[in-house]
Order: structure tokens, then sequence, then C-alpha cells
């Protein structure tokens, strides 16, 4: 269980989030929803150690994380799927997936991981001895967040994910992220494709100029005519 | 040598000045341990490596750590500065005079039918194959040498995955002085050093990467070898002082033709 308290973060003098309470329970999927700049990645970045929090408290089961060094975030079973992928490009679908179970605790699990990995994303199978560079922007995704599942966390945070990839795969990704949590892994999901994010999430928060601005359970909130005019645009009012 | 600077060069994006002072500590201490405990250089090359394993590990976790994310001009003052520091304590442990590590190999040729072949030269030269191969099963077959791949292609993609990433950079930056430290001891039965060496020895390590390609252990390697052909050829046909000619004329032919260097990848 994930437990945010107050949490601020700044860049230098620019502060990004201000007083940020949130929780995702086990197993739970939750959305962060939020528009640009909002300060969405800033959050995820804080919670996985690679940036601290001026203040507040972020909370892993039951243990403070601010003094945690980030590599060792990941041992403690948090993962997290990055913006922009940041995948090893000049290296195979196979090495990459290695790598993430490199930590001590993923090590042991690293056969179970490949071959959860590949029931998931058949694709990367026959990939698997291609360099990551010469894939397709959904399937690297596949490869992101396999590598994540390699880790062998019981918390998968995404950023982003449907992010420039084409529609299809935002499909099979975004079921992919379901049965990964019918295993029992929890999802904590940043996204602006609001539709999908709200139609996979069990809840939603609303981070907007970096304060919670909203938070409710996700069917609620596809309904709700201030996150359909905010997020989902004008037309989406009179459906 | 030049492995070590391409290695150090292609992970951390840093460009190690100094790698030629730490080559001639690793002459010295070459020398140290040949005139005092009697070790030949080519059994202490081993001791060396491992010397200079520790300074460069040093050296990263103490200096170049903190200023990895600094401006790339901060970065020459630095690797200047210990470039500085390492040549003047050289200066004062060991006085300017020049010293050569004398081996009993060294005086050894053989006559392969109308050629000497300077039995040194050619365990040096076995060695160093030796040395580049078994670094770059290393970098390719082993885990740890895959993380460091991994992190030189993308820092941010191996912290992620819960990668030390400070640690990886340590480890690398110690390989790549270790690398030289070998290679100090390994030529000081054939080249006589003095603590300024380590200038042109940065100089032509640089000049072997370039026409490599930056950050290519294959590249560093026949870099090498060709800068020390195109050296040897223009001795023999021009005048040994103008052998430096040669090598700098083929580092401005290859900077006109593949600006990447033989085997290195065009920057995206």
């Amino acid at each position: 269980m994930l437990e945010l308290r107050d949490v601020d973060a700044a860049y230098g003098d620019i502060r990004v989030l201000s007083g940020v309470t949130l929780a995702v329970g086990t197993g739970e999927i939750v959305a962060l929803l939020g528009p640009n700049g909002s300060g969405k990645t800033t959050l995820l970045t804080s919670i996985a150690g690679l940036l601290r929090p001026r203040g507040g408290t972020i909370r892993w089961e039951g243990e403070d994380l601010a003094t945690v060094p980030a590599h060792l975030v990941v041992e403690r079973g948090l993962a997290l799927v990055p913006e922009g992928r940041r995948l090893f490009g000049g290296m195979t679908v196979e090495d990459n997936l290695e790598l993430g179970a490199f930590a001590p605790r993923a090590r042991r699990h690293r056969a179970e991981g490949f071959a959860r990995v590949y029931a998931l994303f058949p694709d990367l199978r026959e990939r698997r001895r291609q360099l990551v560079r010469s894939l397709s922007g959904g399937q690297q995704q596949m490869v992101a967040v396999g590598r994540a599942l390699m880790t062998n966390p019981r918390l998968l945070m995404l950023d982003e994910p449907s992010l420039g990839i084409a529609p299809r795969l935002v499909v099979s990704i975004f079921a992919a992220l379901a049965e990964i949590n019918r295993a029992g892994v929890g999802v904590f999901l940043v996204e602006q494709n609001v539709q999908a994010a709200l139609t996979l999430a069990h809840r939603a928060y609303l981070l907007e100029s970096g304060r919670i601005a909203g938070q409710g359970r996700a069917a609620d909130l596809l309904h709700d005519p201030h996150v359909r005019r905010a997020y989902l645009g004008p037309l989406a009012v009179r459906t | 040598m030049a492995v070590g600077l391409t290695l150090i060069f292609g992970v951390m994006r840093v460009v190690n000045f100094a790698h030629g002072d730490m080559m001639v500590w690793g002459m010295y201490l070459a020398f140290v341990l040949s005139t005092r405990a009697g070790i030949d250089p080519y059994v202490s090359f081993v001791v060396c490596a491992a010397a200079l394993f520790v300074l460069g590990v040093a050296v990263q976790r103490g200096l170049v750590d903190r200023i990895l994310a600094a401006p790339h001009e901060m970065q020459i003052l630095l690797m200047l500065g210990v470039a500085l520091v390492l040549e003047n304590t050289a200066l004062l442990a060991f006085g300017p005079e020049p010293a050569r590590v004398r081996s009993p190999l060294a005086r050894l040729t053989w006559d392969v039918g109308p050629l000497y072949v300077d039995v040194a030269r050619l365990v040096t030269f076995g060695l160093a194959i030796v040395l580049t191969l078994a670094l770059s099963l290393f970098l390719f077959h082993t885990e740890r040498g895959r993380l460091i791949r991994a992190a030189a292609d993308n820092p941010y993609g191996a912290m992620v995955i819960g990668t030390d990433v400070r640690r990886v950079y340590a480890t690398a930056f110690g390989i790549g002085a270790a690398c030289v430290g070998a290679a100090g001891a390994l030529v000081s039965p054939i080249l006589p050093f003095q603590p300024p060496t380590g200038l042109s020895l940065s100089v032509t390590s640089f000049n072997i990467v370039i026409i490599g390609g930056m950050g290519s252990l294959l590249g560093a390697f026949i870099g090498g070898l060709l800068v020390s052909v195109a050296e040897s050829l223009g001795a023999v046909f021009l005048r040994p002082s103008l052998k430096e000619l040669f090598s700098f004329s083929l580092l401005i032919l290859i900077l006109l033709l593949r600006p990447a260097g033989l085997f290195g990848r065009r920057a995206s």
C-alpha cells in the first residue's frame, strides 16, 4: 500500500507539487489524471526516489521512503515505467528484459518473469533478438512494461504509456495492464488518455497545478460533468 | 590504453584528460616494483592495473561524480586539474630524469627470416590483444558488463530498474584506469619515460580514440594499430622526429571523411 501525505516538490525555486495526499491500496488500479504541467511526472519520480520531495511523507507498506535511495526503491517492489520509456536502444529485447531482473530480489524470479512477459506480449518473444531501437513505439512500450515487470513489482507505476502509440497497441497494452492486475499487482497510472484510463481504473485522482483537485470512483468520474468538460472536451458533455 | 579512454568516455561522456598521467603512474609503479622488489613488468602489470583501478574509482567517486551534471567545460577543467596533480606528484616522487624498466625480455630478439622481432614488443602486443578481448567479453557476456553498457545507453533507464548508477560509473572509471595502468606497465620496458610524458601519451590516445570512433572498443584497438603503423612508417621514410606528422595527418583525413571515426556511431 502506497500512501502520500502532504507531499511538496520543487525544481529549484519552481514549486511543482503542493500538499499532495493520496493512496493506492494493495492490488488496486488507480489513475492520476491532469493536464500537461500539472506535476504528474514529478509525482511519480518522487515516489521512485529519483527526486526528493521538499516536504510531506511517502510511505510504502508502512516504511518512509525519504531515506531510501532510488536503486533500493525497486528492491522494495515499486517499479516505474518512465515517460519516454528510457529503454536501452542499442541492446536486444531480451537483454532489456533481463536487465530488469538485475536486482537480487528479482533475479530469483527471472525465468517466471520471462514467461509472464512473453505470455502478455507474444510479439516480444518473436522479436527477442532484435535491437530495441528498431521496434515501433508501441512495441517499445511493451518492452518498457515488460522490463518493469521483470523487477517483480507489487506496484507498477506507468507514466503516459499511451503517448505517441498506435490506438490498436494502446488497447493491447491496457488489456495487459488489466491482466497484470488480476495477478495481484497494483497499478498506478498517469494518463492523458482519460477515457481509456477511467475505463481501466478502479479509482482516480485529478491533479491540477500541483494540487489534488478531485478524486472518486473511476466509473463516477467518467460521468462527472466537470471531468467530462475539462478532460474529455466539449463534445463529450452532451453524450 | 586507448581502450580505457574510450570506455570512460563511452559510459560517462567524460573526457579523461588525466589518462596519460595515469599511464605514467602505471609506468612508475612498474619501475618501483622492478627496482625495489625485482618483479618483472610483464608480471607486475597485474598489480599496476589493480592499483590504477583503485585510483580510478577514487577519482570518480571523489571528483567526477560531483560534476557529471555540470557543463562540459567544468569537466575539462577538473580533468586537466587531476592531470596536473598527477604529473607533479610524479615529479616530486621520482624526479625529472627519464626512467626505464629493465626486463630480460627486452633484450631478446628473434630472427625470423629477414626480420628481427623484438620479443618485448611482441609480448606487449599479445597481452594488449588478450586484455582487449577480456574486456569485451566482460562487457558483452557478463551481467555486470551488460549493466555498464545499459547505464551508458540510458542512465535514467538504468536507475529505473534499480541500478546504483554511481557505482556502475565508479566501476567503469576504475576499469578504464586499470587498462591504462596495465598498458603503462607493459610499455615501460620499451619506452623510456619521465613525468611530463603523460601529456604526449594523452594526446596520442585521444588521436587513437578519435580515429577509431569515440566509445568503440574495437575502434580504439584498430585505431591504435593504425596510429602506430603510421608513426613507424613516418619514422622510417622521413625522420623519426616527423613521425607525428603521419598520425596527425591520418587524424585530419579521418575527420574530413568520417567525422564519427572508423567505428563510431553518428551522433543522432
